[in-house]
């Protein structure tokens, strides 16, 4: 990032108020479907006004007023053409058209913000739909620069941001937290879909793709808040520490060509020292408490990564018992396979072999690319030559990632360019 | 996920059969294209799609010794089946592309029936790899 132009300034104010103003409009005016596209083009409108005029005494009233501008001028063109078809006019409509707009200052309330990611995310919506939405709603991005981080048509991305409001309409989801019986649930979809959002971004920096805004920066940003909202939940903070401890190797995990490198080959130098600190008191604090859930473990296994100064200081045993206990409460066998890498560093790859023959019979992950990739590694590992290079090209052929694809054909490319028979003293080297 | 569907047409006996087909024919199955491409769009499932020339402009280029382009006709004048076109969708599961699939071979033909075209999947390779 170079120094920040005025132009950068104004939007970072834009998205930091975007929720904030959101959240008035929609407690004053009911609708958030409307009231979500008025504050969107009040943006806009900012956007275009600000970087000339300059930003504004009050900024929060000043899109605030445009917004229900937006609205009062949508409502009465609605409000006439019922009259048209319809003598009676809806009372509803009536009666916000006539709502005096407030003068001065807004009353911000900071719940809104929360409202608004408990609603945008809610388990209700596909994940492409609460992504969009919470994009957009909470993180106070435009409609296009959503669509180009996810590479479709403006179109498309304000179809699904449009569908995605009717489905909170049609579920009748209110605009107010979540009752306490179901809080625990509503708040894993939010950090599900803000961790989705960062992976898309982790996955995409160093693509060819310029123009994209930083969706990892904007998850970690929306990580913050919430933070800043929740500061006593023990899982927001393992989010946060593990997208900080998962971000600070960012650089390192891209070469020049966008090619991946793993974890075992990254220049440690280049990891990001100040967000590893960050992260691991983070972890370390949420992991003082009793329970660990999944984002707490999650961030405690990158912390123990990003604390070893060199691979082979990497302090496996440790890994092995966070995957244990991730794999008990997750039953997920993803993170199995992520297990069996540990259990190859302390036990050897003849212990990983066995264990993952337990996952072939799994539904969820038999015939996936991941189970292929991890196979081919522990059987590298293990000096055998021709399954390791099986499985790798079976794993280049069905992975839809094409970073990952080149990384597997040349894994594969490398082992048989090699003279058989060499006993090979594999390094330590993790596939997660 | 994103997949292509690439819409595999009967070539027919003549060059573009559908250039032969009558008014009301051709009118059901130009309008059958433009709803597909109405519900995607409406759906928030289309990312492109276009249809192609006909097979008769078709060219084939290779680069000779010297890397210049040599151009021959195209790779439909034996073939049964052209390429006639493509969408490019994002989908939540891979039974949505083939439910999109399948509505697109009902594409109606010359009789106003079902085409049954084959419409080849693919997926795009724009996962995002899952180390993380």
């Amino acid at each position: 990032m170079t120094a920040e132009s005025p132009d950068v300034t104004i939007q970072h104010l834009l998205r930091e108020l975007a929720p904030q103003v959101l959240g008035v409009v929609v407690r004053r005016h009911r609708d958030f479907s409307m009231a979500e596209d008025a504050v969107q083009e009040a943006l806009i409108a900012a956007a275009a006004k600000w970087p000339v005029e300059g930003i504004p005494a009050n900024p929060q009233g000043w899109l605030y007023h445009v917004a229900v501008r937006r609205l009062t001028d949508q409502v009465r063109s609605e409000v006439a053409r019922r009259r048209r078809e319809d003598a009676v006019a809806s009372e509803v409509w009536a009666e916000w058209a006539f709502v005096p707009p407030p003068t001065g200052d807004i009353d911000v309330e900071e719940d809104d913000t929360l409202v608004l990611l408990f609603m945008c995310c809610h388990p209700a919506l596909t994940p492409a739909s609460a992504i969009a939405l919470t994009l957009r709603a909470v993180g106070g991005l435009t409609t296009m620069e959503i669509a180009k981080a996810f590479l479709v048509p403006e179109a498309t991305m304000a179809q699904r941001i449009s569908r995605a409001k009717q489905s909170i309409k049609a579920s009748g989801i209110p605009f107010s937290l979540p009752s306490d019986d179901e809080r625990a649930e509503r708040l894993s979809a939010v950090l599900h879909t803000l961790y989705l959002i960062f992976s898309e971004g982790y996955a995409s920096s160093g693509g060819p793709q310029l123009q994209r805004i930083d969706l990892s920066n904007e998850s970690i940003r929306l990580a913050r808040m919430l933070y800043a909202l929740l500061p006593d939940d023990l899982e927001v903070m393992g989010l946060l520490a593990l997208m900080l401890l998962a971000d600070a190797r960012r650089v390192a995990r891209t070469g020049v060509h966008g090619e991946l490198i793993p974890l075992d080959e990254q220049d440690r130098s280049r990891w990001d020292r100040a967000l590893i600190a960050e992260g691991v008191s983070l972890v370390t604090r949420a992991l003082a408490h009793r329970s660990a859930g999944p984002y707490q473990l999650q961030a405690a296994i990158a912390a123990v990564h990003d604390q070893a100064a060199r691979v082979e200081d990497t302090d496996w045993p440790a890994i092995l018992a966070l995957y244990g206990q991730l794999e008990q409460i997750s039953g997920n066998p993803m993170v199995s396979l992520n297990r069996a890498v540990a259990v190859a560093m302390v036990q050897g790859p003849a212990a990983a072999l066995d264990f993952l023959k337990t996952l072939d019979d799994d539904p969820r992950i038999a015939g996936h690319y991941r189970l292929d990739a991890v196979r081919a590694h522990l059987y590298e590992r293990a000096g055998d030559r021709e399954r390791a290079l099986g499985h790798y090209r079976t794993a280049a052929e069905r992975t839809a990632s094409v970073p990952e694809r080149d990384f597997l054909m040349m894994k594969a490319a490398r082992l048989a360019a090699e003279p058989p028979q060499k006993p090979r003293e594999a390094p330590a080297s993790e596939l997660t | 996920m994103r997949y292509m569907l690439m819409m595999h047409a009967p070539r027919g006996d003549g060059e573009y059969g559908i250039t032969r087909w009558s008014p009301d024919a051709l009118k059901a199955h130009i309008q059958f294209m433009h709803d597909l491409g109405k519900d995607l769009n409406a759906s928030g499932e289309w990312v492109d799609g276009q249809g192609l020339a006909a097979p008769g402009e078709a060219r084939i280029v290779r680069a000779d010794p010297k890397g210049l382009p040599v151009v021959t006709d195209g790779p439909f004048a034996e073939a049964k089946e052209f390429l006639a076109g493509y969408w490019i969708v994002e989908v939540d599961s891979t039974e949505r592309a083939y439910a999109i699939a399948g509505r697109a071979s009902t594409a109606p033909g010359p009789d106003g029936k079902p085409l049954n075209m084959k419409i080849e999947v693919r997926q795009v390779l724009s996962a995002p790899p899952t180390d993380a």
